[in-house]
C-alpha cells in the first residue's frame, strides 16, 4: 500500500471531495426516482442531456454558464415531455417510448459535438466516464484557498437539492407514494414530476465535466436502493443514501489507487471504482441487511426449521411413551420417524440434550421429566387444533395436517381458548387423550 | 331539485372509458348524516363513481355537486379510503406518516409537518384501535390494519363525507366491527358516508340507505324500501347483454381511431 | 390459444403487397440523406469517396455495409419480442454490462495464449459478462422490495463503471492503447473486417434464427406469460432463451453502433414496426427491414464522412423511421388514425341528415292531412334539430347531393331520393330499434334515449341489429319502422359530449308511449 503514502490532501483530497458531493447530489433526488419506479429516468435524462450541452457549447463557445446550464434543463424536460407523448399518442409501452427518446437525443448530441469539436475542446469520453482526476487542476481563488471550480459548483447544487428535498419533503412523499391522494390534496402530482426532472437534468449536467456520465447515473439509483434495503422510514431513506454515496466515492477513489497496484499496474477511473464500489455496497446490504439481507433471511428461516424439527421430535417421543412408556429410540428411527436427514436428526437431538429436553444414553434418546412437558404442551396443542377443526366443519382427513403446522405457533393462552370453543372433549377426533396443561409448563421458545 | 345542503349530489353521471359506458346516467342524491352503501356486481362501475365525484377519472358528462357546489371547492370536506391494493406497501414510511399525509392538504405547501398534525394522527389511530403500531412499517401491517391505517387517515381529514371503496374487503371480524363502530360513531356526529360494500347479509344492518348500482341506478332509498329481493336480482341478474355487445363493438371501432 | 391472440392481433385479411408499402417512404428518405450528404459539401474528393460507398465498390465497404444490414435486421427480429414481453429497456442494462466482459477478455488472453485483440476472444468475454448481467438482474428483482426497473439500473450502472475501471487498466498495457476498445462505446464500422462481417454474420443469423424457430412460443410468452405456464411451456427456459438472444445481438452490435446505442437498434424498429402493423408475424418482418434500412443508409453515411460516428448516424436514421411511422404508420401513425376519426364524423354527420330529413317529413305527415303531404325540408328546419352549425350542415348537405341521397329543389328545400331515402328508412329503423331496447331493458329515462341511441347506432352490427329485431319482436315490433319513442325536438339537443351546464334546462320530458 505503498501508493498511499504519495496521497496528498491538496491533490487527493480534492478528487474525493468532487466526489463525494458529485455522489450526494445525485443521490437525493434518486431516492424519489428509485420510489416512484422510474429509475431509468435518471439514466435516460443524463443522457439525453447532450444535445442541450452540445447545442450550448456551439452557441456561445464556452463549457461553462448560464447557457450550459438552460440547455440541460431544457434537454432534461423535453426527454420527460416526448417520453410522455410517445406513450400517450404512440401507444407504445414507457419503457420503449423513454428507449426511443434518449437514444435519439443521445445521438443527436454525439454528432453535435463532432461538430463542435473544431471549436470547443470537448471529448464525447470526457462526457461519458469523466475526468475526477483533473479537478485540482482548474482552480479557482477563494482568498487564500485554491478552490477547484467542480468542487464549487457540485456543491451550490448539492445544496440545491437538499433545499428542495427538505423544501418539498412532505409533497414528494405523498406524491409518490400515492398520486390520486396527492391530486385531492391539491399537490399536482404531475408538477412535482417535472420539478424532479428538472433537478436530475440539471445534477446530470454538473456532473458531466467533473465526474462524468457513469457515476451520476449509478449514483442516482444505486445507493437509494441499497438504502431501500436497509430502512423503512423515508427520511432515514435519504440520509442512508446521501451517507451510502459519500461512503462509495471515498471508497471508491482509495481503490483507484490500491487496487491496480496489487497487480502491477498504476491506478485506474475513479469514476469507474466508485460505481463499483457503490455496487459493492449494494451487494453487502442484499446479503447482510438485517431485515431483508439474504444470509440474515436464510439464517432465520433455518433456526425456525430447527425449532420445528424439536419440537416435532419431542411431540414423537411423548407419543411412543404413550404406547410403551419408558422406552428409548434410537436416532435412526426418529430420522425416520420425522422424515428428514440424520445429520438433521443429531444436531437437533444435540440441541435438545443441551437444554435439558433428552437423554441420551446408548439405547438411544427418551424424554426427560422437562422434556415431556414441553412435548405435552406440543401434543396437546395438535389435538386441540384437530378438535377444533373438526367442529368448524374441516374434513378430518385432512385437519391432521392443519394441525401439523398450526401446533408450532401455538402458545398457551390460544390453547386455552381453543378448548373453550372446541368440543370440550378430552378425547381428539383420531382417539387420542389430550393431554392436560401443566402449570410447570415451560415456555415454549 | 338540487337540495343545497345535502352533501352529495350526483346528476346525470356518465363515465366512460374509450366511449365505453362504465356508469350511465347516474342521478342520486344522499341526505346529511346517512349510511349509505353501494351495492352491485362486479364491473358495475362502483369504483368509478366514487373516483368520478373526486374527478379523479374524467366524466363523459353530469355534475356532481358536493354540499352544493363542485367538488373543487368543498375538497376539504371530503375524506377518501381507496382500496388497500392501489399502494405500494412496500413503502418506507411509518403507520404514523401515512395517517398524517390525510393532514398535508391543510398543512400546504413547503410548511413542514409540525407535532401537532402527528398528535392529531396519532389520536386518529387510537380512535381506529391500532395506536400502538404508529411507529412500524407499513409492510408490516395485517389487512385488516391497513384497512384501519387507512380509515384513521380518512379520519384525521375531520371531512363530513366519506367515500370508502370497500373498506370491509378481507378484513377479520374485529377490524369489520371497529369500522362499523367508527362509522355510526361518524353518522352520530352528523357526518355521512358512502360505502361501496359487497357482503350482502350485513346490507340491511349497517346501511341507513343504499344504491343498487349496475352501470346504472337500479333502484335507490331507505334500505328497508329499497333492499328488496326482486331489487337485487334486478341488479344482479340480467346484464345488459346487448348493450355490451353494442358498446364492444363501440369501442372496438373507437381503438382503431 | 389462437383466440386469446388474435384479440391483441385482430386478423385482417390484407394484401402482403402491402408489407412493402411502409418501406417506401423510409427509402425516400435514406436516399435523400444521401443525396444531400456530398452536395452540401461540395468537395470532388468527397463526391468521388460518396460514388465509391454508393456503388460499394470498396471490398471494405461492402463488408462493413452487410454487417450492419445483417445486425439491424437480428436487432429488429429480437427486439420486437422485448418490447411486447415490456421489457424494452432490458437491452440497455444488457449491452451495458458487456464492457467488464470485453476488459478482462483483453487482459487476461495471453495469458491463456491467445491474442487479446481478436475480435472473437472479446466477443466471448462479452457475452460471458452479458450473461452474468442477466443472472444479477434476476438475483437483484427478486430481492424484498426490490422492482425491476431498479434492477436494471443497477446492472446497467455498476457493470458499465466496473467496465470503465477496466479500459482504464487496459489502456496502460502497452498493446491497449491501439486497441481500439473505446469503439466498443461508440461503435466503429470503419474497424469491421471481413472476419468480423463472418462473425455478426453467424452470431445475427443464429440470434435472429431462435426467436424465428420458436416463433410460436415466443409469441404465446409475450402475450401471456401465465397462460403459457399453465399450458406447459418452460417459462423460465424461455424467458432466458430470449434474453440470451439479446445478448447475442447486443454484442455483435458493439462494435457498429457501440453499447450505449445498442439498446435504440432494439427498441426503435420494433416500436417503429408497431405502427404498420397488428399482427406480430408482420411486425418481425417490417422491423427486420427497418433494421437493415438503418444499418445500410447509417454505415453508408458514415463510410462518406468519417468524422461522423457511425453508431449515432445509424440511431439518428432509426429515428427518422420512427418519426416517420408514427406520422404515417397505416395501423396506428398519427395521420391515420385522423383520417379515420374524420371518416367517421363524416359518416355520422351523413347519417344525421338522412334520419333528420326523414323524421321532419315523418312528424309532417302525421301532422297535416295526406293531401297536403311534404317531401322537402327547409335547411332552417334542419338546423334546429341538433347542434350542428350552418357551415357543417350545408357541406353535408351538399356531400349528399354529389352522392346522389338528396337534392335540392328550386326553394332551396331538401328533399331525399329514391336511394336516400331507403338509406333513411335503414337508418331510422336501426335508430328506433336501438331506443326501444334503451327504454325497455336499461330504465333509461326517455327523454335522454335519443342522445345515447346516437352515440351506438353508428356502429351496430348487422348481427346485432338481427338480435335486436327478435328481442323487440316478441314484445311488439314487427320489420316496419317502429314509431318514435318521443316527440322531435325543435330545439337543439345537447350531445352526449356535452355537459349539462351546457343544455338548456328543463327539456321536455315527454313519457307517453313509453312502457314503464
Amino acid at each position: 500500500m505503498n501508493i498511499l503514502s504519495q496521497w496528498d490532501w491538496s491533490y487527493d483530497g480534492m478528487i474525493v471531495l468532487a466526489g463525494v458531493l458529485c455522489a450526494i447530489a445525485a443521490s437525493l433526488p434518486g431516492n424519489f426516482l428509485v420510489l416512484r419506479r422510474i429509475s431509468l429516468l435518471g439514466d435516460a435524462v443524463s443522457h439525453a442531456v447532450l444535445p442541450g450541452l452540445a447545442a450550448a457549447f456551439l452557441i456561445t463557445h464556452s463549457r461553462s454558464g448560464v447557457a450550459v446550464l438552460v440547455g440541460a434543463v431544457a434537454a432534461g424536460l423535453l426527454t420527460a415531455v416526448l417520453t410522455e407523448w410517445i406513450r400517450d399518442t404512440g401507444k407504445v409501452d414507457e419503457g420503449a417510448s423513454m428507449g426511443v427518446v434518449f437514444t435519439t437525443l443521445f445521438a443527436l448530441g454525439l454528432v453535435m459535438i463532432v461538430q463542435a469539436a473544431d471549436s470547443v475542446d470537448l471529448d464525447p469520453g470526457c462526457v461519458l466516464y469523466g475526468v475526477l482526476e483533473a479537478t485540482p487542476l482548474d482552480t479557482v481563488a477563494f482568498g487564500t484557498f485554491e478552490i477547484p471550480r467542480v468542487v464549487i459548483v457540485l456543491g451550490s447544487v448539492v445544496v440545491m437539492n437538499a433545499v428542495f428535498v427538505s423544501l418539498f419533503f412532505k409533497e414528494l412523499l405523498i406524491s409518490s407514494f400515492d398520486p390520486g391522494l396527492a391530486t385531492s390534496e391539491g399537490f399536482s402530482a404531475r408538477v412535482l414530476h417535472y420539478l424532479l426532472m428538472i433537478l436530475v437534468a440539471i445534477t446530470a449536467v454538473a456532473s458531466f465535466e467533473a465526474a462524468g456520465n457513469i457515476l451520476v447515473v449509478a449514483m442516482f439509483i444505486v445507493p437509494p436502493a441499497t438504502a431501500v434495503l436497509l430502512t423503512t422510514r423515508l427520511s432515514h431513506m435519504i440520509v442512508l443514501s446521501a451517507g451510502l454515496a459519500a461512503a462509495s466515492a471515498v471508497l471508491g477513489h482509495l481503490s483507484a489507487l490500491t487496487i491496480p497496484a496489487l497487480f502491477g499496474f498504476r491506478s485506474t477511473s475513479t469514476a469507474g471504482m466508485m460505481t463499483l464500489c457503490s455496487g459493492l455496497i449494494f451487494l453487502v446490504a442484499a446479503l447482510f441487511s438485517p431485515q431483508t439481507g439474504m444470509i440474515v433471511t436464510w439464517i432465520r428461516r433455518q433456526r425456525l426449521a430447527m425449532r420445528i424439527l424439536s419440537e416435532d421430535m419431542i411431540a414423537l417421543l411423548f407419543r411412543l411413551e404413550e404406547r410403551l412408556p419408558k422406552q428409548s429410540v434410537q436416532i435412526d428411527t426418529l430420522a425416520q420417524g420425522l422424515l428428514t436427514s440424520r445429520l438433521r436428526t443429531r444436531i437437533s437431538v444435540a440441541r435438545q440434550k443441551f437444554r435439558g429436553y433428552l437423554l441420551v444414553s446408548a439405547d438411544g434418546v427418551c424424554l426427560t421429566e422437562t422434556g415431556r412437558i414441553a412435548a405435552a404442551a406440543v401434543v396437546r396443542s395438535h389435538r386441540l387444533w384437530e378438535s377444533y377443526l373438526v367442529t368448524e366443519g374441516i374434513d378430518a382427513e385432512l385437519i391432521h395436517r392443519q394441525a401439523e403446522k398450526l401446533e408450532h405457533f401455538t402458545d398457551r393462552s390460544l390453547r386455552d381458548r381453543l378448548q373453550k370453543q372446541g368440543s370440550k372433549s378430552e378425547i381428539d377426533p383420531h382417539g387420542s387423550p389430550i393431554p392436560e396443561e401443566t402449570d410447570r409448563q415451560t415456555t415454549q421458545e | 331539485m338540487t337540495d343545497t345542503t345535502n352533501p352529495l349530489s350526483v346528476q346525470d353521471l356518465t363515465v366512460a372509458w374509450h366511449r365505453k359506458p362504465v356508469i350511465w346516467d347516474v342521478q342520486f342524491d344522499v341526505a346529511p348524516g346517512q349510511l349509505v352503501g353501494i351495492i352491485g356486481p362486479n364491473g358495475a362501475g362502483k369504483s368509478t363513481l366514487l373516483k368520478a365525484i373526486m374527478d379523479l377519472v374524467p366524466k363523459t358528462s353530469g355534475r356532481i355537486e358536493v354540499f352544493g357546489a363542485p367538488w373543487k371547492k368543498n375538497r376539504h370536506r371530503v375524506g377518501y379510503v381507496p382500496q388497500r391494493e392501489s399502494v405500494d406497501w412496500d413503502f418506507p414510511v411509518s403507520v404514523l406518516d401515512v395517517v398524517t399525509m390525510g393532514l398535508y392538504g391543510r398543512i400546504g405547501w413547503f410548511r413542514p409537518v409540525r407535532k401537532k398534525h402527528r398528535e392529531a394522527a396519532q389520536r386518529a389511530l387510537e380512535r381506529v384501535g391500532i395506536g400502538a403500531l404508529a411507529h412500524r412499517q407499513i409492510s408490516q401491517l395485517s389487512g385488516g390494519q391497513q384497512q384501519r391505517t387507512f380509515l384513521a387517515r380518512a379520519l384525521v381529514q375531520e371531512a363530513d363525507l366519506y367515500l370508502m371503496d370497500e373498506p370491509f374487503a378481507a378484513v377479520d371480524a374485529a377490524t369489520e366491527q371497529a369500522i362499523v363502530e367508527i362509522l355510526r360513531e361518524m353518522r352520530t356526529a352528523g357526518k355521512t358516508a358512502l360505502v361501496i360494500h359487497h357482503d350482502l347479509h350485513t346490507v340491511a344492518d349497517y346501511f341507513d340507505s343504499v344504491v343498487l348500482l349496475n352501470m346504472r341506478v337500479v333502484a335507490q332509498g331507505p334500505t328497508g324500501i329499497v333492499f328488496t329481493k326482486e331489487n337485487l336480482e334486478r341488479t344482479y341478474g340480467g346484464r345488459l347483454t346487448l348493450l355490451e355487445e353494442a358498446t364492444e363493438a363501440m369501442r372496438r371501432r373507437e381503438r382503431s381511431l | 390459444m389462437k383466440s386469446g391472440w388474435s384479440s391483441l392481433w385482430p386478423r385482417k385479411s390484407r394484401k402482403k403487397a402491402l408489407l412493402v408499402l411502409p418501406l417506401l417512404p423510409e427509402l425516400f428518405v435514406g436516399s435523400v440523406v444521401e443525396a444531400a450528404g456530398p452536395g452540401s459539401v461540395g468537395h470532388l474528393d468527397m463526391l468521388a469517396r460518396s460514388l465509391r460507398v454508393l456503388f460499394l465498390q470498396d471490398y471494405n465497404t461492402r463488408v462493413v455495409i452487410l454487417g450492419t444490414m445483417l445486425l439491424g435486421m437480428a436487432a429488429g427480429v429480437v427486439g420486437c419480442f422485448t418490447l411486447l414481453r415490456r421489457r424494452a429497456l432490458i437491452g440497455d442494462a444488457l449491452s451495458h454490462a458487456t464492457l467488464p466482459g470485453v476488459g478482462l477478455a483483453f487482459l487476461l488472453a495471453p495469458s491463456m495464449g491467445l491474442e487479446p485483440k481478436s475480435l472473437p476472444v472479446l466477443l466471448c468475454g462479452a457475452a460471458i459478462s452479458g450473461a452474468a448481467g442477466v443472472a444479477a438482474i434476476l438475483f437483484i428483482r427478486n430481492l424484498p422490495r426490490m422492482k425491476e426497473d431498479a434492477a436494471l439500473g443497477i446492472v446497467l450502472s455498476v457493470f458499465f463503471g466496473a467496465g470503465v475501471a477496466l479500459l482504464s487498466i487496459v489502456q496502460q498495457l502497452p498493446t491497449g492503447h491501439s486497441a481500439g476498445l473505446e469503439s466498443f462505446i461508440y461503435g466503429k464500422t470503419a474497424s469491421m473486417t471481413s472476419s468480423d462481417a463472418w462473425l455478426i454474420g453467424i452470431a445475427g443469423i443464429l440470434s435472429a434464427g431462435i426467436p424465428l424457430l420458436l416463433f410460436r412460443q415466443f409469441q404465446l410468452l409475450c402475450f401471456d406469460e401465465g397462460f403459457a405456464a399453465s399450458r406447459g411451456y418452460p417459462v423460465v427456459a424461455l424467458d432466458f432463451l430470449l434474453m440470451t438472444t439479446v445478448v447475442l445481438v447486443t454484442i455483435i452490435g458493439l462494435q457498429a453502433v457501440g453499447l450505449i446505442l445498442m439498446v435504440a437498434l432494439l427498441v426503435i424498429p420494433a416500436a417503429a414496426a408497431r405502427f404498420w402493423t397488428n399482427r406480430l408475424d408482420q411486425m418481425v418482418v417490417i422491423a427486420a427491414m427497418k433494421g437493415s434500412i438503418a444499418g445500410l443508409t447509417g454505415s453508408a453515411i458514415s463510410a462518406i464522412f468519417p468524422d461522423v460516428p457511425s453508431g449515432a448516424v445509424i440511431v439518428l436514421v432509426c429515428s427518422v423511421l420512427f418519426f416517420v411511422a408514427m406520422i404515417l404508420g397505416q395501423e396506428s401513425g398519427v395521420l391515420i388514425r385522423v383520417f379515420r376519426r374524420r371518416t367517421l364524423r363524416l359518416a355520422m354527420d351523413r347519417e344525421h341528415l338522412l334520419r333528420g330529413i326523414f323524421e321532419l317529413c315523418e312528424e309532417h305527415s302525421t301532422t297535416s292531412s295526406p293531401t297536403d303531404r311534404k317531401l322537402a325540408v327547409t335547411v332552417v328546419s334542419l338546423l334546429k334539430l341538433r347542434t350542428w352549425t350552418q357551415g357543417q350542415l350545408t357541406r353535408q348537405i351538399r356531400k349528399s347531393i354529389t352522392e346522389g341521397l338528396v337534392w335540392r329543389k328550386a326553394d332551396g328545400a331538401i328533399e331525399l331520393t329514391g336511394k336516400g331515402r331507403a338509406e333513411a328508412e335503414r337508418l331510422v329503423h336501426h335508430h328506433r330499434l336501438w331506443e326501444l331496447y334503451l327504454i325497455t331493458h336499461a330504465d333509461v329515462a326517455a327523454s335522454r334515449v335519443d342522445q345515447e341511441a346516437d352515440a351506438v347506432e353508428h356502429v351496430l352490427e348487422p348481427e346485432l341489429i338481427a338480435q335486436l329485431e327478435e328481442l323487440l319482436k316478441k314484445e311488439r315490433f314487427g320489420r316496419e319502422i317502429p314509431a318514435s319513442p318521443h316527440p322531435l325536438e325543435s330545439q337543439p339537443r345537447g350531445s352526449a359530449t356535452e355537459t349539462p351546464e351546457n343544455t338548456p334546462a328543463g327539456q321536455p320530458a315527454n313519457e307517453s308511449g313509453v312502457p314503464q
